[in-house]
């Protein structure tokens, strides 16, 4: 996290004035510089430096220029979008990389695989913005089925505005759920089989079928639970890679999150609010990673065993 | 008397690319109620692949390409899947060679244990715990019921050695297979595990059919012997009779090989060359290659298992009739 923050206020050092951002054309050059020097920017770096961790660790991470408020309440205002879009494509993908992930293990030969394992290439392969523009095109433009852009119809939860209980809401979260799972799924069958493949070769398996366990059992049991372990580990990495993957479905969908609003911060120039999103992307892939840890002690027993002592 | 166990012209081949490979070729042996039965050779001989087709646990692409395995007056052979698997594990049970890596390392003994009894016999879970508890105490852990709820990884290898014999007893099977079981394991352990397997065989009347390339194991717990070579059996008979006076030239070999029947300090002996590869066979004695007393129609003429006066068979041109 230190490190973040480093790197995110050093863009904010090397970016631009602040000064011209904040006072326009109208102000002479000595209110300039006595803002300025109000402001502590002419302090050396690493004073500043300390200065911003302090305030981080107060939850202050800077005003963002544009929205005239805190940055971190911007990007929480923003974040149950994003985090909604990651967390229904989190679901598409568990939901269907597991079975079709396993079904290709057990019959690596049959057609079905061979389809499944040639759309997959096909899907790793095209970008997430076509994938999106495709099929805003289809079901949007041509067949009127789904709205192409923003957020919908959105309830608020204390404070947590929530797009997930409305009809209208669901709607608009179909497409880019989709788009955004549309390189992960395929990636996450890939890596559900192979490992899954390599597992079935060990020898308790063989001895699973020995003891004349339906294949059910073996396949289930004895196999997923063996192929989970390095799933979890590539899962919970990826899952922060999809955040910042948000940033281009954001976009192209026009999903009012924090992906959207750093690319419209860059545009601005808004250096708190991009360094903003810099730290809250940080804090989130170490949360996550953190909790990854946990779930994989919780499957493989060796771990529990060593943690305990 | 019928058979326990009565394999006939059993032929086991692998699909390859470049044609089929037969690992096993016309092998034929018999098991009675009880008997323990050793299957020896070097590696390759199509030994371990004679065990497991008996099950028909032969890995991809094998398959039996002829012969019958007839089991308690079933033909196995010829059996569905599902009748298979009602035989597995229940009244035949194998034992692997690497205690390390037959026990699934996620689950516990316990559901291990739990789930063979429960996939065979019509019993509550309850039962199904009680039956492994009685089956551990058979082959001496100590404390089994906390050892239930453990991990194979809070085990060494000879407590997982003897948590797999566990497994194979639970349902009382008539037939033990087991592939090697000592060969991963500590020479101290390895006795251990191998008086405890003849003392429970003994007890419970089951058949054994273990398969080794360790002569000295076999004298020790068989009755009967069949030595493989290339897939085929070149000699079986009773265990003393074979291990005393070999008859064929490659038995004679192997028990010339062993370190202790020569003197402190001499050379091991060893049989010459290697075996010939399964998918280029030369014709013939599959052995003539390797053997001192090779002659012309041993390049020509495969030998077939014939009687000599001790009762042994043996597959050799030049062996005493």
């Amino acid at each position: 996290m230190i490190v973040i923050g480093f790197i995110g206020f050093a863009i904010k050092q090397s970016f631009g004035d602040p000064i011209r951002e904040i006072t326009g054309v109208s102000v002479s050059v000595e209110e300039r510089n006595k803002l300025r020097e109000e402001l502590g920017l002419n302090d050396p770096f690493l004073v500043q430096f300390s200065r911003f961790i302090k305030g981080a660790m107060h939850g202050d991470i800077g005003r963002s220029f544009f929205y005239k408020k805190s940055a971190l309440k911007v990007i929480l205002s923003k974040a149950p979008a994003t985090l909604e879009l990651v967390f229904c494509s989190a679901l598409i993908i568990v939901l269907f990389s597991i079975p079709l992930g396993i079904y290709s293990a057990i019959n690596p030969r049959s057609i079905f695989s061979r389809i499944i394992m040639g759309g997959s290439t096909l899907g790793v392969s095209i970008p997430v913005f076509l994938t999106a523009i495709l099929m805003i095109y289809i079901f949007s433009v041509e067949l009127h089925w789904l709205p192409s852009y923003g957020r919908g119809e959105t309830i608020n939860l204390g404070g947590w505005r929530t797009g997930l209980l409305t009809l209208d809401g669901l709607k608009h979260l179909i497409m880019p759920s989709i788009a955004l799972s549309s390189i992960m799924l395929p990636l996450f069958i890939r890596l559900i089989r192979s490992e899954m493949m390599e597992v079935l070769q060990n020898d308790y398996i063989k001895y699973a079928w020995a003891k004349g366990l339906a294949p059910r059992r073996v396949f289930i049991v004895h196999a997923f639970k063996n192929t989970l372990l390095p799933v979890i580990t590539v899962g919970g990495v990826q899952l922060g890679t999809m955040i910042a993957f948000t940033i281009l479905t954001e976009t192209v969908f026009q999903w009012q999150g924090m992906g959207f609003m750093f690319i419209e911060a860059v545009e601005r120039g808004d250096a708190p609010l991009m360094v903003a999103y810099l730290v809250v992307v940080g804090l989130i892939f170490v949360i996550v990673n953190t909790l990854v840890d946990v779930i994989y002690g919780l499957v493989n027993p060796q771990v529990r065993i060593t943690g305990r002592k | 008397m019928q058979h326990l166990l009565e394999v006939k012209d059993l032929s086991v081949e692998f699909a390859l690319r470049t044609g089929a490979l037969r690992a096993v070729r016309n092998v034929s042996f018999t098991l009675n109620k009880g008997e323990r039965l050793g299957l020896v050779g070097e590696s390759g001989a199509g030994k371990s692949v004679t065990g497991f087709s008996i099950i028909k646990l032969i890995s991809q692409p094998g398959y039996i390409s002829g012969g019958s395995i007839l089991f308690e007056g079933k033909d196995l052979a010829k059996m569905s899947s599902e009748g298979i698997r009602n035989i597995r594990g229940n009244r035949i049970s194998m034992i692997f060679q690497d205690p390390m890596m037959t026990l699934n390392p996620v689950l516990t003994i316990g559901t291990q244990m739990t789930e063979t009894v429960l996939a065979h016999m019509d019993v509550s879970y309850k039962e199904a715990e009680k039956i492994a508890l009685e089956k551990l105490k058979k082959v001496y852990i100590p404390s089994p019921r906390k050892r239930l709820a453990q991990y194979p990884h809070e085990f060494s290898g000879g407590m997982r050695q003897r948590i797999v014999i566990a497994i194979s007893l639970l349902t009382e099977p008539s037939l033990i297979i087991a592939d090697e079981p000592t060969t991963a394991l500590d020479v101290t352990i390895q006795a251990e595990i191998m008086d405890l397997l003849l003392e429970l065989c003994q007890t419970d009347d089951m058949g054994l059919i273990l398969i080794t390339h360790d002569l000295a194991v076999v004298s020790e717990v068989t009755e009967r012997i069949a030595v493989m070579y290339a897939g085929s059996i070149v000699e079986t008979g009773l265990t003393s009779e074979v291990t005393m006076n070999p008859a064929h030239p490659y038995t004679k070999g192997l028990i010339a090989a062993l370190p202790q029947s020569g003197g402190a300090g001499d050379r091991l002996t060893q049989i010459p060359g290697a075996m010939p590869s399964l998918i280029n066979m030369p014709s013939g004695c599959p052995f003539h290659s390797r053997c001192t007393i090779c002659t012309d129609i041993c390049k020509v003429e495969v030998p077939q298992l014939e009687a000599n006066k001790s009762g042994t068979l043996v597959a050799c041109h030049h062996a005493d009739k």
